[in-house]
């Protein structure tokens, strides 16, 4: 931590990163303080920029599946449904029902694993530190599933433009059934830990206050809008994958603080839960892939044998599918809020131009707001409340 | 047979180097440098399932003063490398370097303008951890190499340092060519 004294010897600023075990990766913020309260406080970005956008403009649409999963590391598949989005707006697929139902499935145990590293990390912050063990304990039966279905415990790449490229295998039911049976019990465990603790209760009430109308003016989409008790939701209002035929609820806070964020991804931890099973019973046999030959490598035993298939694989895996020219946005509900991918075709291969809407990034502006006026220590719990991922910040 | 007769039960005779090597090896203190999605990883090896306490490598150290084990978990970019450079540098002698995942170790899937091609170009390297990201068995086996690595160390030549490093592949050929 860097120091500087200004002149009048009122304010001393410090550096808080990019190196620092609490601001969730390498986020740096300048902070102005008065004594112990915070003055003002800027973020500085860019310590992990990829060129992940740039990166996307030379690489065919499904190549570009793998680089997505590296930008939210905490929610993969919601990246990849994002991406995969656009581009079968742009492409304006039929998605068969089997594979909208698995991806529904996928995205909701996606956003419980996401939710419990954040909780993880968040109790870790504030002191509590068992939490962090319990919450890792539930996320790697997670994390079985993706190694399940994938091969890959946190970057799968299972969506593909059209559904999947193979269906889930016959173990995926029994183990996601598992963890929902279990999963309740857990849950509660965390809530006994920390919900009535008053420790926790005194470092969150009342802290890292964000007013809905301040939140709306920000654009903070996600649980961080939801505390303040802004009703949005990108399931319920731009449903996407068959969300709005699946019976959930969006939970609310009231005050807009720490507690309430809190309390609300803890309920949409719940609601994912219920969502996941009444996708497993929905869940029938079918194609998970889209009626185009053209999206999907031939069947590996044909590739072998004949030679027709053989060029048709050369050419599907070296210069990919094309979509028509247009341009295309599809948003969906990460575990951090809106996550939009905009995508321009120019009719070949590879996009013209692709760009993202990171939730972090538009989260992160609220920081300041829920800061200033407040303890340097409180900072802290305030970066974990709006679950920023630096790798999507920057990207 | 020699000294070991001698001396009472319950006392061991070794070397100060194998001692200071055995200290040194089982109680490597990590300097938690997570950058991006290794760094989750990095995190879920010394949680529960995985558990790096049995490796004697759990103590996750916030300050670079107190860590012994740098492991770069994650892409470096450009504006990240002075920084990790200057953290490598404020920790205490003898250091390691563990380079986990493709990015940190090449570039990974990165070959563009932002990020480095490789964190052995800013810092040096005693293992790398292949794997996008690694699993954490991967990391923990990594850690026992770098354990294997320290146990071979010389106490009268500690490594190297950055720029000192001796090129062994060119006095081998030097000399055999003499």
């Amino acid at each position: 931590m860097a120091t500087a004294i200004s002149p009048e010897f009122k304010t001393i600023t410090i550096n808080m990163g990019p190196q620092h075990p609490s601001t969730h990766g390498v986020l740096r913020l300048v902070i102005e303080l008065d004594g112990e309260t915070v003055v003002s406080l800027k973020p500085v970005i860019g310590y992990l920029h990829t060129g992940m956008e740039k990166t996307m403009e030379s690489k065919n649409y499904h190549k570009s599946i793998t680089v997505t999963d590296r930008m939210d590391y905490l929610s993969p598949l919601g990246n990849n449904m994002a991406y995969v989005g656009a581009v079968e707006k742009l492409m304006n697929l039929e998605i068969p029902e089997r594979a909208q139902v698995l991806r529904v499935i996928l995205l909701e145990l996606t956003r419980i694993s996401s939710h419990l590293v954040w909780l993880g990390t968040h109790a870790i912050d504030l002191g509590a530190m068992s939490v962090f063990l319990y919450c890792f304990r539930e996320r790697e039966k997670l994390l079985d599933v993706n190694d399940m279905i994938a091969g890959s415990r946190l970057t799968p790449s299972y969506f593909r433009v059209g559904g999947f490229f193979q269906d889930v295998p016959d173990t995926f039911v029994p183990h996601v059934s598992k963890f929902l049976d279990e999963f309740p019990i857990a849950l509660g465990e965390y809530q006994n830990l920390l919900s009535k603790n008053r420790i926790w209760m005194k470092r969150t009430i009342g802290v890292g206050v964000l007013s809905p109308e301040h939140a709306i003016d920000l654009c903070v989409t996600g649980p961080t809008l939801r505390g303040s008790g802004v009703r949005y939701d990108v399931r319920k209002a731009q449903p996407y994958s068959g969300y709005e035929t699946y019976d959930f609820e969006v939970p609310l806070g009231r005050n807009g603080d720490v507690y309430d964020r809190y309390l609300c991804r803890i309920e949409e931890m719940k609601q994912s839960l219920s969502i996941v099973r009444q996708g497993l019973d929905r869940l029938r046999p079918g194609t998970v892939r889209c009626d185009n030959p053209y999206l999907f490598p031939a069947d590996r035993t044909d590739v072998k044998l004949n030679m027709e298939e053989l060029i048709y694989h050369f050419k599907i895996m070296s210069e990919g599918y094309s979509a028509p020219p247009g341009d295309a946005y599809f948003g969906i509900e990460s575990p951090k809020g809106e996550l939009g991918f905009y995508v321009v075709s120019d009719g070949g291969p590879i996009p013209h131009r692709t760009r993202v809407r990171p939730p972090s990034l538009i989260n992160l502006q609220a920081l300041e707001d829920m800061c200033v006026g407040r303890m340097v220590a409180d900072t802290v719990a305030c970066i974990g409340s709006i679950d920023i991922v630096l790798g999507e910040v920057d990207r | 047979m020699g000294l070991e007769e001698l001396v009472p039960d319950g006392i061991l005779t070794t070397t100060v180097e194998k001692m200071v090597n055995w200290a040194r090896r089982s109680s490597l203190w990590p300097a938690t440098f997570g950058l991006a999605c290794c760094a989750i990883e990095m995190m879920a090896t010394s949680a529960s399932r995985y558990d790096l306490a049995r490796f004697g490598a759990e103590v996750f150290r916030a300050s670079p003063r107190q860590a012994d084990l740098m492991i770069v978990a994650g892409r470096v970019s450009k504006k990240m490398a002075p920084v990790l450079k200057r953290i490598y540098d404020q920790m205490p002698e003898p250091k390691w370097v563990i380079s986990m995942g493709a990015c940190a170790s090449c570039g990974g899937i990165f070959n563009n303008y932002a990020i480095v091609q490789g964190v052995d170009t800013v810092v040096p390297v005693d293992v790398y951890v292949p794997g996008c990201p690694p699993r954490p068995e991967a990391l923990i086996y990594g850690i026992m190499k770098l354990q294997e690595k320290i146990d071979n160390q010389r106490l009268k030549q500690p490594a190297p340092l950055a720029e000192s490093e001796p090129p062994h592949i060119a006095t081998e050929t030097s000399s055999a060519s003499a």
